[in-house]
């Protein structure tokens, strides 16, 4: 059975619609981002899982029992879940321990009980010598922790987080990222993740959710996504690719300079415009031609900048199509108006709706 | 895993969580908001406009009423003398206000801290007790800064007559100049010298620099603090009937307490307020309009470093100039108010065998009347700060959180009594509250109602900062881990607001302490208040007891903004303004 199940969620205010129809469903102990540009209503998504705002249609399920429907909605404290805010949420008013020990006092838990459990949950997120002191007297990444520690501390019934990362800086996010999946390894929490940082959403994930103008374009776990993106937008969304256009003619689908078999590219149409999708990465730059039959083509060195990591190439094609971006590693140098070969891999094209 | 979700609704349960949503508790709550409001603000000016039409027998619709209030001359003169009185008082007060606020401001004039307290100072002091100050300093023959003219120079007669136009201006404007201050400074605080030094840097010098680029640069300012004087000073009631009707003139506020002798007229007093309640919404719009004006956005706080202007010598001719418009504001005021509350008779002098304390013993323990002014005045002003910041934390509350629809009908109303003047207000609560079937006339509860109305503004003004400065993600946090929204309020929004709702507290408390526009038409026998008190002391000409009353004031005053500015930090005051 489902942990939690989204069916048709949608809101709209006025003429705008905020989110337009999603359909989602978490395991239990499952881990899901919400990812998406600024306004393609991810956290209005993640808002009315947690109750605070009202879907116009559609209905959410929690272990079977409804949670929200057109003809009822729980409020939020009767939900049984918690909630990681951007903004953390710390009250500056209590210290560290009795936030923490706020969710669990609410439950009219035993005093002992309650102080053992925070001085566990304290001691798990590494605050445990922090637990007299008020927020203000905390860094950002330490108040964060205590946010995690007070939402995980009632063992909720799914955790929500809303953009929790956004308000550290770089690396203080790198490092929160892996702490977050690590107190999921270790509490098996059902979550709900909203973010729009795609590696964020990547490190900490099970599943992906990409969603664009209020729809859900994709749910797949990362590794599929990033390599098989179906849509134009999750392509262009999760990491940097190219787009080339090829024509379908039943069995082979032709590039110009170049024809793959139609079986090679999963999913691609009988007849028609092909769009396919090529990670730079996933090609090669060479200066003799490649052999045995590669898809290939001639090419040109357009533009040029060096990353450290990597080179990074645009490359105009002899035949004139569009032009292509290219990584290679630090050694291969080309210079700007040399002409090369660019080697393609079919098993790592995908074609696009 | 069901047992612990077992408070959740079931699909089944689908008509009950529908019958609960009929009676939709956000809808109560703002019917009863809109129920209170429309009891404190809009009944009363309803009423107030309505009764202006009726004749006062019948209640047939008429306009004789407003043939009446305007039918005769002196009451048209009285309406033309509050134009001029409220024109001559605004523009006393940006003489003595601007050059203050540039010298405090921009200068390295001497004794800046000590100018700037007796300007705050100046606005503590309520305008009637400044007005009796003056009266003693500057009666016709008997004030002392006649005595002193006439003993220097042996003069027959006085040289000062505070009982005329002109000296009613001066006595009101020495008590609003401190808004034109307030604008004044606060917007060359955030003017950036670069400003300046582009002028310098094509060759003009301080002076033109000043008139030509930084004194243009708070024009709006200057304009809205104006606008302010000029509105505080047609509202006033103390000042002129202490000063203008012994001058055997009329302002419209003394002519509207005419209409109130007996047999009193309310429904011409009512149509003799329209022009003052017109007038006021039109400044105070024009004032939003002049100070929202894009194109001066260079004093928006950012950006540029702030350089102080080096006066030389001329620094001491400034510090002269602020010295004498606090001598006429404060020194002089307080120090012959201070002489009658301790003097056996104030005119007897500053000699050693006047000195008495008779005149406080006399109000605290003699005088049962005095006493109970007292007591009234700090019980009512308290409630009346207690009603207005739980009515406006109430409604600030339910505005920012959205929860119910049309939120901003209750700030609009929250708001709107800041253009109602104080004695319009007192009208309007006289014809709605005063005749059965409420029949409040003389109780405490119609003074409460009145000042609650009347300061609820101020309240609104600090709950609504208060409430927008709290993440409401603080409170989204307690229910989503199971607590209702009255604990969220408890628990976390009550102690974040808690300085915030004690400075509303004072900002209310002070000004309700000193509230005489409204009382004197709404006050009975029982419940009297200082101020109305200090009014009848004067027409029983008893200035040392209203001295000694006075000063308890005064001095309750300073020690309750003593404790909030400890409390609450330097800035609370003008932040209402």
């Amino acid at each position: 059975m489902s942990k939690l199940v989204l069916r048709g969620i949608e809101k709209r205010y006025g003429e705008v619609t905020a989110v337009a129809g999603i359909d989602l469903e978490l395991r239990e102990g499952e881990f899901v981002s919400l990812l998406g540009p600024s306004g393609c209503g991810k956290t209005t998504t993640l808002r009315m899982i947690a109750g605070f705002i009202e879907p116009t249609a559609g209905i959410i399920e929690m272990n079977g029992l409804m949670l929200s429907s057109p003809s009822g909605v729980l409020p939020p404290e009767k939900r049984q879940m918690s909630m990681i805010f951007q903004s953390y949420a710390v009250w500056p008013n209590m210290t560290v321990e009795q936030n923490v020990a706020f969710g669990l006092e609410l439950r009219k838990l035993p005093r002992e009980e309650v102080r053992r459990r925070v001085g566990q949950i304290l001691e798990v997120v590494h605050m445990g010598h922090l637990a007299a002191r008020y927020p203000a007297e905390l860094s950002g990444g330490q108040q964060q922790r205590v946010a995690l520690a007070r939402a995980i501390v009632i063992q909720p019934q799914v955790l929500l987080l809303d953009e929790p990362l956004s308000n550290l800086d770089a690396n203080l996010r790198e490092e929160m990222r892996f702490e977050i999946r690590r107190l999921h390894d270790e509490f098996r929490i059902t979550t709900v993740y909203v973010t729009h940082d795609q590696a964020e959403a990547m490190v900490t994930s099970d599943r992906i959710a990409v969603m664009n103008q209020g729809r859900i374009e994709q749910v797949a776990d990362p590794h599929t996504l990033y390599n098989r993106p179906k849509t134009r937008f999750v392509a262009g969304f999760i990491g940097r690719t190219n787009f080339i256009e090829g024509d379908s003619t039943g069995d082979r689908i032709e590039f110009g300079s170049f024809a793959l078999p139609r079986s090679v590219l999963d999913g691609a149409p009988a007849s028609g415009k092909v769009t396919v999708s090529v990670r730079p990465q996933s090609m090669r730059l060479s200066r003799a031609q490649p052999g045995n039959g590669q898809p290939q083509v001639a090419v040109t060195i357009a533009e040029r900048a060096y990353l450290g990591e990597f080179w990074d190439y645009v490359v105009a094609p002899a035949n004139g199509a569009m032009k292509l971006r290219v990584t290679t590693p630090p050694l291969e140098i080309y210079q700007v108006g040399e002409s090369a070969w660019l080697a393609f891999d079919p098993k790592q094209m995908t074609p696009i709706t | 895993m069901t047992a612990a979700v077992d408070n959740l609704a079931t699909p089944a349960e689908r008509p009950l969580a529908r019958r609960f949503r009929l009676a939709d508790p956000s809808m109560i709550l703002w019917l009863a908001m809109i129920a209170i409001l429309v009891f404190l603000i809009l009944s009363p000016m309803v009423r107030l406009i309505v009764s202006s039409f009726q004749e006062p027998e019948t209640g047939r619709l008429t306009l004789s009423n407003y043939a009446e209030a305007y039918g005769h001359a002196r009451h048209l003169q009285a309406l033309w003398n509050t134009l001029v009185f409220g024109a001559g008082v605004a523009v006393l007060a940006v003489i003595f206000g601007v050059p203050l606020a540039w010298a405090i401001s921009r200068t390295d004039m001497p004794a800046k801290g000590f100018i700037r307290l007796m300007v705050f100072g100046a606005f503590i002091i309520p305008p009637y007790l400044g007005a009796i100050g003056w009266i003693l300093l500057a009666g016709p023959n008997a004030g002392w800064l006649n005595k002193v003219w006439m003993a220097l120079t042996g003069a027959e007669s006085g040289l000062f007559n505070v009982y005329s136009m002109s000296g009613l201006i001066v006595v009101v404007a020495v008590t609003s100049f401190p808004y034109v201050f307030v604008f004044t400074a606060a917007a060359l605080d955030l003017v950036s010298s670069e400003m300046e030094d582009a002028a310098n840097i094509l060759g003009a010098g301080t002076v033109r620099t000043t008139f030509r680029v930084t004194l243009p640069l708070v024009l709006p300012a200057i304009v809205g603090g104006l606008i302010i004087s000029f509105l505080e000073a047609i509202a006033l009631f103390g000042a002129p009937a202490l000063i203008a009707l012994p001058a055997r003139f009329q302002v419209v506020s003394t002519q509207l307490w005419q209409f109130f002798e007996y047999p009193v007229r309310v429904e011409q007093a009512a149509a003799y307020a329209m022009p003052l309640l017109l007038i006021t919404i039109f400044m105070f719009w024009l004032q939003r309009s002049v100070l929202g004006r894009r194109g001066y956005t260079t004093v928006s706080g950012k950006g540029g470093e702030r350089r102080i202007i080096k006066l030389g010598p001329w620094r001491f001719v400034m510090l002269g100039y602020a010295l004498f418009v606090c001598a006429l504001a404060v020194f002089l005021p307080m120090l012959v108010l201070t002489q009658a509350a301790f003097a056996k008779a104030w005119g007897r002098g500053f000699s050693l065998d006047n000195l008495s304390l008779q005149n406080f013993h006399y109000i605290l323990f003699e005088q049962t009347q005095a006493q109970n002014a007292i007591v009234n005045t700090f019980v009512y002003s308290g409630i009346t700060a207690f009603a207005a910041i739980a009515l406006s934390l109430a409604i600030a509350y339910v505005v920012t959180r959205k929860l119910v629809p049309w939120s901003n009908v209750l700030a609009f109303l929250c708001m709107a009594p800041f253009v109602i003047p104080g004695i319009v207000l007192a009208i309007g609560f006289y014809a709605a509250y005063a005749p059965p079937p409420l029949a409040l006339y003389g109780t405490a509860t119609i003074l409460i109602l009145a000042y609650t109305t009347r300061f609820l503004p101020i309240a609104y003004t600090s709950s609504a900062a208060g409430m927008r400065s709290i993440n409401p993600e603080m409170e989204e946090a307690v229910r989503i881990l199971g607590g209702g929204r009255l604990l969220a309020i408890r628990k976390v929004l009550a102690p974040l607001l808690k300085r915030n709702l004690a400075g509303a507290w004072i900002l209310v408390f002070i000004p309700a302490t000193r509230e005489l526009s409204s009382a004197i038409f709404l006050v009975g026998p029982n419940t009297r208040v200082i101020s109305v008190m200090l009014f009848d002391l004067s027409e029983e000409g008893n200035f040392e007891v209203l001295s000694a009353l006075g000063m308890i004031l005064l001095v309750a005053t300073l020690i309750i903004a003593a404790v909030g500015f400890k409390a609450i930090g330097r800035d609370f005051m003008v932040r209402s303004s």
